[in-house]
């Protein structure tokens, strides 16, 4: 027990690779200013490191050996690309004049270099569909084939989307820095949608056939939790808190072949009660801030499901004030709808008919699936089970991913039987 | 870094009276600008109605009115900045007076040199 381990710098070396390269890359990108050529020379530097401590042990501080080791990499290769050889010179100048002592400043230079990174790749002049493979690739080091098999497509069509941003990146000179004060709510608005895109894809695929793909959900709460850690803004802490508390429920929300099964229905004893605990308590900590914006409401809402023992006892009473508060911070339809839903549990079914039918009647919401399968699932709590009929098959009709066509067949089913 | 700024907006959406308060605020930018030393050149354009394509084909020269594209925006305008990155160029555009009717597309110049010695 008290001898020393073995010194094996390989198994170190991946350790470290696997918990710091991309801080690593980050720095390197910062010094580099190109993200091929910081990619390049952090491999080579890890590549260095593999032959050199061996032999000499592992340094005192390891990360700041493979930036600074990364960085003479870099001149390299730049050197052996031997393009723009008038820019070349002026570009390793630079790169030699950073000063070795200023290359890892300190914990917090390394952190930003993280910041700066997640703002680049979701930086608004980045197409959305651009925006998230890039910050997979670069922030998280998902591989390529890792990202399309999660989205769905080809290989060849995440590189190149891959491809195109860091050319935008370059070619635009989009800088690498984090937002001034005065830009940062819009920014952290696209880094948290990007966050929530790359959770939302994890959690319900948007066709196909499987109804998770846990590997993206992981990775954006990962990448939330690394952002909270860097910026604690109230709206990272509700993002945060909204993906934990939908989390706390993935075992629970489908059965073993795959269906769907209703928030109401659900065994809540399946429920991940530390994630809920979490969840909760990141929410009160933003509401407390009084700053808080459009995530934290819906993880406020997401919470008080979460802390009703039972799906009767759910204060729904509170969920509508709460809707309430988050039509008033975003007025969209399909937020009234959820409201209407939520009246139809407090007040009755016809209150949230009324509701449901008037936002239908506005012509919004029309080719909604889940705006008719609500409707159908309110007329049928009314008995009025022809129209709850044509309101599912409806909702049937538009249903594009394959659980939830399921799950309307299914409805459909029981209603032929009680009618 | 040099960026081209093109304004694209809808001609009609305008009246006198807007356009030669644009014109005001646009000309004070430019000093403004200047003064910084990341104004290049900008100029408003005569309506796409004065417009004069040339094309060469077959070594014969094709002279036609227009174009009169089908969309509505028109490119009525543009300037050339040098500025550190996107963001600053972004915030210049920003404070543009047509971006509130029209389109500011911001379009990084190729730097010649690069191109010579890619051949």
């Amino acid at each position: 027990m008290c001898d020393d381990p073995p010194f094996e710098p390989g198994k170190q070396i991946e350790d470290l690779y696997q918990t710091e390269s991309r801080r690593i890359f980050a720095t390197l990108v910062r010094l580099v200013r190109d993200f091929d050529h910081a990619e390049e020379a952090m491999h080579e530097a890890f590549a260095a490191a593999l032959e050199q401590w061996s032999e000499s042990g592992i340094p005192q501080n390891p990360v700041s050996w493979l930036v600074s080791t990364g960085r003479f990499k870099a001149i390299d290769i730049i050197r052996r690309r031997k393009l723009f050889a008038e820019k070349q010179t002026e570009v390793i100048a630079r790169i030699e004049a950073i000063d070795e002592s200023n290359t890892v400043q300190s914990q917090r230079e390394i952190a930003d270099d993280t910041l700066r990174l997640i703002f680049t790749c979701c930086h608004p002049a980045i197409d959305p569909t651009i925006q998230v493979p890039l910050t997979l690739r670069e922030v998280c080091g998902m591989t390529t084939e890792e990202i399309a098999s999660a989205f769905l497509t080809k290989p060849a069509t995440m590189a190149q989307r891959i491809v195109r941003g860091k050319a935008k990146i370059r070619d635009a000179n989009i800088p690498y820095i984090i937002p001034q004060l005065s830009d940062l709510p819009e920014r952290l608005d696209a880094v948290l949608s990007v966050i929530y895109l790359v959770f939302n894809e994890g959690y319900s695929a948007s066709a196909g056939e499987t109804l998770t793909r846990t590997d993206l959900s992981n990775e954006a709460i990962r990448l939330a939790r690394q952002l909270f850690e860097l910026l604690p803004d109230p709206e990272v802490a509700g993002l945060l808190a909204l993906m934990l508390l939908h989390e706390s429920r993935r075992k629970a929300r489908q059965t073993l072949t795959g269906d769907i099964i209703l928030l109401e229905d659900q065994d809540r004893t399946l429920w991940n009660r530390d994630l809920i605990t979490e969840g909760n308590q990141l929410v009160e900590q933003s509401l407390s801030s009084g700053r808080f914006g459009i995530y934290t409401i819906q993880a406020a809402i997401s919470a008080v499901h979460a802390n009703a023992e039972t799906s009767a006892e759910t204060d729904w009473t509170q969920i509508v004030a709460l809707y309430d508060v988050l039509l008033r911070a975003n007025s969209s339809p399909v937020i009234e709808l959820n409201r209407a839903v939520a009246i139809a549990m407090r007040d009755g079914a016809e209150a949230g008919l009324k509701i449901i039918d008037t936002i239908l009647n506005r012509g919004e919401l029309n080719s909604y699936y889940l705006a008719h399968s609500a409707r159908g699932e309110l007329l049928r709590r009314l008995h009025q089970f022809s129209k709850a009929k044509d309101a599912f098959a409806l909702a049937l009709s538009l249903a594009k991913q394959e659980t939830d066509r399921r799950f309307l067949t299914r409805k459909l089913q029981e209603l032929e039987k009680t009618s | 870094m040099k960026y081209m700024l093109l304004i694209y907006g809808a001609e009609e959406t305008w009246t006198e009276e807007e356009r030669k308060e644009c014109m005001i605020e646009s000309m004070g930018i430019c000093d403004e600008l200047e003064a910084e030393g990341k104004w290049i050149a900008s100029s408003p354009l005569h309506s796409v109605t004065t417009a004069t394509s040339v094309r060469l084909r077959e070594g014969k020269r094709q002279i036609t009115d227009g174009p009169f594209a089908e969309t509505t925006e028109q490119l009525g305008g543009y300037y050339i900045i040098d500025v550190e990155n996107l963001d600053e160029a972004i915030a210049i555009a920003s404070r543009l007076p047509p971006a509130k009717k029209g389109t500011v597309e911001i379009r990084p110049l190729f730097p010649l040199p690069e191109l010579a010695e890619k051949n």
